[in-house]
């Protein structure tokens, strides 16, 4: 079941997708703050051998983060939009938003995606 | 610029947010099927052909050799033309918020049909067979009675339970079926629109272009749409009066399980 902890809204006025992109977000969030525990503890140990665990522990939490942004690319049209727009380049982030902003709309040059509508998956939604 | 060409056109920024926001607003309603089945991409447009992950066999060009040649499924591109008139464009930066954009809502409508068409009914000609027409269960008849339909439902579901098809279940409907469910209740008040989403545990859909209505399973993996441009506004050509533009998009679909749906006939 959805974790209703973390829930704005009532359970019961959410579409299926949106739940279940809320449990690969509430995952992913899970994922990072392990990276980021672990990263700390890496530091903090005197332990060399424990250090080792820790970080090979660190790191397969990694993999799962990325497993969980690309189910979540797959899923959130946007996303993926963004996410084309701005990994894997090299220039300063914020030349690429400026960039993007001042083109005509729709030629973001980004394959698959300009001028589309963002459609996407509509999977679970109701009429 | 991509192929859509859309800096080509005499439209501006603000006349094109209308077009694009107007555009969007009419084709989600509109998209049935992909409320239903699984959906990967935008796989761009440069993207071709979908792996069937087969082979088979061909003439190798010598002696003691084997060749084999890859099966694929191509993409099909669809395309839905339509006209806007310059002069109503230019209202837009004006500050006029009720465009007429009729030719925009057809081709979107058109276009949508479609895509829904292809899904639930198959396209031969584009190598697509449809979940209605490929499913190996017997059609359940619904006819017009439509406080019966909770019934015929069930009875979709339990065939996908005996053929060992797990749930959820969702259910896309034909725009007269629909009209017929949401406008009945059965004795008791009970509304049927109401009724069936407790059947189906999943997402009752309007789909225009499906004939009936199909039951089918959402556990995933069975119905497989492969985006490769998703839906698009792109620019054709203008002339004194018109802007000549389009709504496109390219895609395959493939089934990997028939018997996770069964369809209901008219």
């Amino acid at each position: 079941m959805t974790d209703t902890a973390g829930l704005q809204e009532p359970e019961s006025r959410l579409s299926p997708a949106t739940a279940d992109r809320h449990r690969a977000i509430a995952s992913l969030q899970e994922e990072l703050e392990a990276i980021d525990r672990y990263d700390q503890r890496v530091d903090a140990t005197s332990d060399a051998a424990l250090a080792s665990v820790m970080a090979h522990n660190r790191d397969e939490e990694k993999e799962h983060a990325a497993m969980l942004l690309e189910w979540l690319r797959r899923h959130d049209a946007v996303l993926e939009r963004d996410l084309r727009t701005y990994l894997f380049t090299s220039a300063p982030v914020t030349e690429i938003e400026a960039e993007v902003e001042a083109k005509v709309p729709g030629d973001s040059g980004a394959p698959g995606t300009a001028g589309t509508f963002g459609v996407g998956s509509l999977k679970g939604e109701s009429l | 610029m991509n192929h859509l060409m859309r800096s080509h056109a005499p439209i501006t920024d603000i006349a094109w947010s209308q077009l694009d926001a107007e555009g969007r607003e009419r084709l989600v309603p509109a998209l049935g099927a992909r409320k239903l089945v699984d959906f990967s991409g935008p796989l761009g447009w440069g993207y071709s052909a979908t792996n069937l992950g087969r082979v088979s066999d061909v003439k190798a060009p010598g002696e003691n050799l084997q060749a084999r040649q890859r099966k694929v499924l191509p993409l099909v591109e669809l395309r839905a033309p339509f006209a806007i008139s310059r002069h109503e464009l230019l209202d837009a930066d004006r500050g006029a918020i009720d465009l007429d954009l009729a030719g925009l809502d057809a081709a979107a409508r058109r276009i949508a049909v479609a895509e829904n068409i292809a899904v639930f009914h198959g396209w031969p000609a584009a190598g697509i067979d449809g979940i209605a027409s490929a499913t190996t269960h017997e059609p359940i008849t619904l006819g017009t009675a439509y406080a019966s339909y909770p019934g015929h439902v069930a009875k979709a579901v339990e065939t996908l339970l005996e053929a060992g098809v797990s749930g959820p279940y969702g259910l896309a409907l034909g725009p007269q079926e629909y009209t017929g469910v949401v406008e009945t209740t059965e004795h008791g008040g009970l509304v049927v629109l109401d009724h069936l989403r407790q059947i189906l545990g999943g997402p009752i859909v309007w789909a225009p272009g499906l004939e009936g209505a199909v039951v089918l399973s959402l556990r995933g993996g069975d119905f497989l749409f492969e985006s490769g441009e998703d839906l698009s506004l792109g620019y054709s050509h203008h002339d004194a009066d018109n802007a000549y533009l389009y709504l496109e998009e390219s895609f395959s679909f493939r089934i990997t399980t028939p018997e996770a749906a069964v369809a209901l006939t008219a």
